[in-house]
C-alpha cells in the first residue's frame, strides 16, 4: 500500500478578489508521475508554487512528503527537488561547481558528494564535461544535468515545471526515460507540461481549469471519458471551456 | 515628428506608473534639502561657554552676566590659563571660549584697546560660525547699549576666531546648499536616464524599437526629455524651498542662475545617456551612476572639500566633474550675487560638456544588438 | 518570387557556430517554418534578418533590401515579435497598441481590418495593463503590434513557446487567416506539430537546414519503413525493442512506439518477436512518418 506522499485539502489562493486557485483536492503517491496540466492563467505555477512551499495558500491545508505546507515550509523545500525551465543551473560555474554547490545547500556531506557526483557523471556520460561551464553546455545536456541536479540529494519528490520546452525531440525522450527511471527508484515525479504526447507518459493526469481541477485521472481514463483518442483531445475539450482562458 | 511625442508620451506612461520611482524623484529632493538646510541651522541652541578673563572687572563681568542670562549661551567653565584653551576644546564640552584682554575694563573706557577673542570649535564650522554670530551680536548690543546709556565712547574689539582642529574650512550652509542641488539632479537626471535606458534593453522592447523606422536619436532624446522635466520641477521647488524656508540669499541675476541649472541638468542627462550607451544592465547603469559619477561628485565638487586645497592632480580631474562648475557657479549668483559675465566660464565649460557628452553618447549608440 | 534570400549565411559566437553557411528562399506569401530546438540557430537567423544582427559572412536579402546597406528601409517594412515577450508590460493594451502604430508612423485605424479577427479577443481587455495578460494574450497583442502598419514580411520567433496547445492552436488559425493579405510570414518554432501548418519548413539543427520542402515531401521522403507498436508492460517492451538487432530505433510517442527497422523486417516479424516474448495486448501498425520521426531521423544522420 503505497503511501501519499502529496496530499492537497481544499488548497486555494486568492489574491485580492481574484482567485487563482480554487478549492483543489488531490493526492499523489509514492513513486508516481504525475502529470499536472491546465492552460496559462489556470493556476498550474500558483498551485505549485504552494506545494513546493514558496507561496503560503489562503484557504486549505497541503502536506508535501508528509509536512504541512503551510507550517512545515522549510522542511518541505528540503525535502523535494525543482527544476524549471527558466533556471536550474548557474551559468558561469563548471559542471562539478554546481554539483558541489547544490550539494550543499540540501546539506548532502562533502564525502556523498563527491561519490555521487562521480556516479552522475558516469550514467549521463558526462565524464569528460567535468570542468566544462555550463553555458557552454548544449541545451539538450543542460536539461538533463538539470534533471540530475535536482535528484541529486534524493529527495522523495520533485517538482518539474516544463523541462523540456524548446527541447530537440530526441532529447526530450532521453529525459522522459531519465524521468521513468526516477519513478522507479521511488521518486516521485510531479510535472507540468504543454506537450501533450508528455500527458501519455504520466501515471496519472490532472488538468486545471479556471483554478479548479475538471479532471484527474489516467491518461487511459480520461480518453475513454471523454471518448477521445489522444490526451490533446482531452485537454481540447476540457480547456475550450474555459471563461478565464486568457485572461 | 508624431513618432517622437509618441515616444515622450510613453516615456511618461513609465514614470508615473511606476509610483515608488516617483517618489524618490519628487519627494526626495524635497526631503534633502529640508534636511541639509534644517540640520545645519538647528544645532545651536546650546553653546558652552568656557572663560578666560585675566582682567576680572566690573566689565568683563558684566559681560559675563549678559551671556549667562542669554538662553542660548552656558558659562560652563572658568580657565586660568591660556594653554588651556586645546584641551578643552579637545575634550568636546565647550564649544566657545571667551578671552579678554587683561585691564579690560580701563582699555575700553580709555584707549580702545580693548579685545574679546571669541573662539569656536571649529570641527563643524556651520555651527561654529554661528555660535560665533550669536556671540558678536551680543557684544555689540551691549557696546551699543553701553553708548547709548553712559554718553562716553567705549569699544572693544571683538576678534572671533574660528579654531581649526584640523583642516582650514569656512563653509556655512550657504556654501552646502548649492552642493547639495548639483549632487540631487545629478542623481536624478544621470542615474535615471540611464536606467530607464537600460531598462528597455533588459525587457527587450529595445529589440522590437530598433526594429522599427524609429530613428535612434529618437530615443534617446525622448527619454530624456520626462526627467528634464521633472528635474525643473525640483529645480523650483529646491529655490523656492532655499530662498523661503532656509532663507538663503539669491542676491544675483535669477535668470543666470536658472539657465546655469538648466544647462546643468541637460549635462547630467547627456551623462546618464552616455553611461547607457556602455552598461546592459540596470544593475550596471545603476552602480556606474553611483560610482563613477556621484562619488567624484561628492569629493571633487568642492562641495566638502575646497578644491583650492587639493593637489594639482585632483584639481585637474575635479575639472571635468560637471557639478565642480555647477556648485562654483551657483555660489556666485547666489551668494555673492555676482551678475553674468562673471559666469561665462562655467557656463562655457558646461556647455561644451554637453555637447561632447551627447556626441559620444550618439555615436556610441548601438543601432543593433551586438 | 523569393521575398527572403539567404547566401552563404554564417554567424559564430566565441567558439559556437551560430549559423553554418546557410542557404535559403522564402516566396512570397508563404508561410515558411523554421523548426528546431532551442540553440538551434533560430533567433540568430531572425535576427540578421531584421537588421539587429550582422553576420559573419555571406548576403541576406529581404524585399529586394540588402539587411546590411538599406537597413533603414527594411526595418519600415517589417513586423517583428521577438522571442520573449517585449512589449511594455506597465502600459495597457490600447497605449501598447497605440504607441507601435504611432512609431510606424500609421494609426489603428488605418489598418485594423488586418488586426481586427485577433484584437477583437483582446479588445475587452483593452485598458488591462500588459503585464498583467495571460501568456495567449500576450501573444495576440504582439501579434497585433507587429501587423498594425501592414507589414510585408512578418517575423515571428518561437511565438508560441510557453503557450498552452489550445492557444497555439489558435494562434495559427489567426496565422493562416493572415496569408490572405499577402503577408508573407517566416515563423521559428520548436514544437513539430506545428510544422504541418506551414507551407514550407526547414528543419534545422546546430545551424544548419537539415531539409527543406513542404511538411507533406518531407513526410513523403521519409526513407524507412515505420510502425507504432503498443502492448501492455510498456515500459519493459522499450528496453527488448531496443536490444533486438534488426530493430534500428525506437521511440516513445505518446501512448505507442515509433519502431523503425532495418530493411526487410516486416510487421508480421515485429509482432512474431513480441507474442514470444510475452507480451499481450499488442497493436502493431504501419503508419505514416511524422514531421517529428523525419527530424529526429535526420538528427540521427547529422550525429553519425
Amino acid at each position: 500500500m503505497s503511501k501519499d506522499v502529496i496530499v492537497a485539502d481544499n488548497l486555494s489562493k486568492m489574491f485580492g478578489d481574484f482567485v487563482a486557485v480554487d478549492h483543489i483536492s488531490f493526492q499523489v503517491k509514492e513513486g508516481e508521475i504525475f502529470g499536472f496540466l491546465g492552460a496559462n492563467g489556470a493556476g498550474k505555477t500558483t498551485a505549485m508554487r504552494m506545494l513546493c512551499g514558496l507561496s503560503h495558500p489562503s484557504e486549505g491545508r497541503g502536506t508535501v512528503a508528509g509536512f504541512d505546507i503551510y507550517k512545515q515550509s522549510e522542511e518541505v523545500k528540503k525535502n523535494i527537488g525543482y527544476m524549471s525551465q527558466k533556471f536550474s543551473l548557474y551559468d558561469d560555474l563548471k559542471v562539478w561547481e554546481n554539483l558541489k554547490l547544490f550539494g550543499g545547500i540540501y546539506g548532502m556531506s562533502n564525502k556523498k558528494i563527491r561519490e555521487k557526483t562521480d556516479q552522475l557523471l558516469g550514467e549521463l556520460g558526462f565524464r569528460n564535461e567535468r570542468n566544462t561551464l555550463v553555458k557552454s553546455l548544449p541545451l539538450g545536456w543542460k536539461q538533463k544535468l538539470a534533471f540530475s541536479l535536482s535528484i541529486f540529494h534524493d529527495p522523495k519528490i520533485v517538482f518539474l515545471d516544463e523541462p523540456t520546452g524548446g527541447v530537440d525531440p530526441v532529447t526530450r525522450r532521453q529525459f522522459w526515460e531519465m524521468i521513468y527511471q526516477a519513478a522507479d527508484h521511488g521518486i516521485t515525479v510531479f510535472v507540468t507540461t504543454h506537450y501533450m504526447d508528455e500527458a501519455e507518459y504520466c501515471d496519472r493526469v490532472s488538468i486545471m481549469v479556471d483554478g479548479k481541477i475538471e479532471a484527474l485521472d489516467s491518461p487511459f481514463m480520461l480518453k475513454k471519458t471523454f471518448e477521445v483518442e489522444t490526451m490533446y483531445d482531452v485537454f481540447l475539450q476540457l480547456a475550450r471551456k474555459a471563461k478565464r482562458s486568457d485572461s | 515628428m508624431k513618432q517622437f511625442l509618441s515616444f515622450v508620451r510613453k516615456e511618461f506612461y513609465h514614470i508615473f506608473r511606476d509610483k515608488r520611482t516617483m517618489l524618490i524623484l519628487l519627494v526626495m529632493p524635497i526631503v534633502m534639502i529640508v534636511l541639509f538646510g534644517f540640520a545645519i541651522t538647528t544645532e545651536v541652541k546650546d553653546t558652552q561657554v568656557a572663560i578666560f578673563d585675566p582682567s576680572k572687572d566690573v566689565a568683563t563681568q558684566h559681560i559675563r552676566d549678559i551671556f549667562q542670562a542669554n538662553e542660548y549661551f552656558t558659562i560652563a567653565e572658568e580657565l586660568s590659563d591660556i594653554n588651556q584653551i586645546n584641551d578643552v576644546f579637545k575634550k568636546g564640552k565647550i564649544n566657545l571660549v571667551m578671552v579678554f584682554s587683561e585691564n579690560f575694563a580701563d582699555n575700553m573706557i580709555h584707549t580702545g584697546d580693548a579685545t574679546i577673542q571669541l573662539l569656536a570649535d571649529g570641527t563643524e564650522p556651520n555651527q561654529a560660525s554661528m555660535r560665533v554670530g550669536y556671540a558678536q551680536n551680543i557684544l555689540s548690543t551691549y557696546l551699543r547699549e553701553l553708548s547709548l546709556a553712559g554718553g562716553r565712547k567705549a569699544s572693544f574689539q571683538i576678534a572671533p576666531e574660528l579654531k581649526m582642529l584640523y583642516n582650514p574650512q569656512q563653509k556655512s550652509k550657504f556654501n552646502f546648499v548649492p552642493g547639495v542641488i548639483g549632487m540631487m539632479l545629478l542623481l536624478i537626471c544621470a542615474m535615471m536616464s540611464s536606467i530607464a535606458i537600460v531598462r528597455e534593453k533588459e525587457m527587450g522592447t529595445m529589440e522590437v524599437l530598433l526594429a522599427s523606422p524609429l530613428p535612434p536619436a529618437y530615443i534617446i532624446i525622448a527619454k530624456a526629455i520626462p526627467y528634464f522635466t521633472i528635474s525643473s520641477f525640483n529645480l523650483t521647488t529646491i529655490l523656492l524651498l532655499s530662498a523661503f524656508m532656509l532663507h538663503i540669499p539669491i542676491a544675483g541675476n535669477l535668470f543666470c542662475l536658472i539657465g546655469i541649472s538648466l544647462m546643468y541638468i541637460i549635462a547630467a542627462l547627456s551623462l546618464g545617456l552616455l553611461i547607457s550607451t556602455i552598461v546592459d544592465s540596470q544593475l550596471a547603469a545603476m552602480l556606474m551612476s553611483s560610482l563613477v559619477l556621484m562619488i567624484p561628485t561628492i569629493l571633487l565638487s568642492g562641495t566638502i572639500f575646497p578644491i583650492e586645497s587639493m593637489p594639482v592632480w585632483l584639481q585637474i580631474l575635479s575639472s571635468i566633474v560637471p557639478a565642480r562648475w555647477f556648485t562654483e557657479a551657483v555660489r556666485k549668483l547666489m551668494i555673492q550675487g555676482v551678475d553674468f559675465q562673471y559666469v561665462i566660464r562655467e557656463f562655457l565649460v558646461i556647455g561644451i560638456m554637453i555637447v561632447v557628452f551627447i556626441a559620444i553618447a550618439l555615436k556610441k549608440f548601438k543601432i543593433r544588438l551586438e | 518570387m523569393a521575398i527572403i534570400s539567404v547566401q552563404n549565411l554564417k554567424k559564430t559566437y566565441g567558439n559556437v557556430q551560430a549559423l553554418c553557411n546557410l542557404s535559403f528562399d522564402v516566396n512570397e506569401g508563404e508561410i515558411y517554418g523554421i523548426i528546431g530546438a532551442d540553440g538551434a540557430g533560430k533567433t540568430t537567423l531572425f535576427r540578421i534578418l531584421t537588421t539587429l544582427l550582422l553576420a559573419d559572412e555571406g548576403i541576406a536579402v529581404v524585399d529586394g533590401l540588402d539587411v546590411v546597406k538599406n537597413y533603414k528601409q527594411i526595418r519600415k517594412h517589417i513586423g517583428y515579435m521577438p522571442g520573449r515577450f517585449s512589449l511594455y508590460p506597465d502600459l495597457s493594451v490600447e497605449e501598447n497598441l497605440t504607441f507601435f502604430a504611432t512609431i510606424f508612423n500609421t494609426t489603428i485605424q488605418e489598418n485594423y481590418h488586418l488586426i481586427e479577427d485577433i484584437y477583437k479577443q483582446i479588445e475587452p481587455f483593452k485598458t488591462r495593463k500588459a503585464g498583467k495578460l495571460s501568456g495567449g494574450m500576450k501573444q495576440k497583442l504582439a501579434l497585433s503590434c507587429a501587423l498594425i502598419h501592414s507589414p510585408k514580411v512578418l517575423f515571428l520567433d518561437e511565438p508560441t513557446t510557453g503557450v498552452d496547445p489550445v492557444s497555439r492552436k489558435e494562434f495559427w488559425e489567426m496565422l493562416k487567416k493572415l496569408k490572405k493579405h499577402g503577408i508573407t510570414i517566416l515563423v521559428s518554432t520548436p514544437y513539430m506539430d506545428e510544422a504541418i501548418l506551414c507551407d514550407r519548413i526547414a528543419l534545422v539543427q546546430a545551424g544548419e537546414f537539415m531539409q527543406v520542402d513542404t511538411p507533406q515531401n518531407i513526410i513523403d521522403g521519409y526513407s524507412e519503413n515505420i510502425w507504432s507498436v503498443k502492448s501492455d508492460r510498456m515500459h519493459q517492451l522499450l528496453q527488448d525493442l531496443r536490444d533486438c538487432p534488426w530493430v534500428k530505433s525506437t521511440f516513445s510517442f505518446g501512448e505507442t512506439y515509433h519502431v523503425t527497422a532495418k530493411e526487410k523486417a516486416t510487421i508480421e516479424q515485429l509482432n512474431t518477436f513480441l507474442t514470444e516474448k510475452g507480451y499481450k495486448d499488442i497493436e502493431s501498425k504501419s503508419i505514416h512518418a511524422t514531421i517529428e520521426d523525419c527530424f529526429m531521423l535526420l538528427m540521427q544522420k547529422k550525429n553519425e
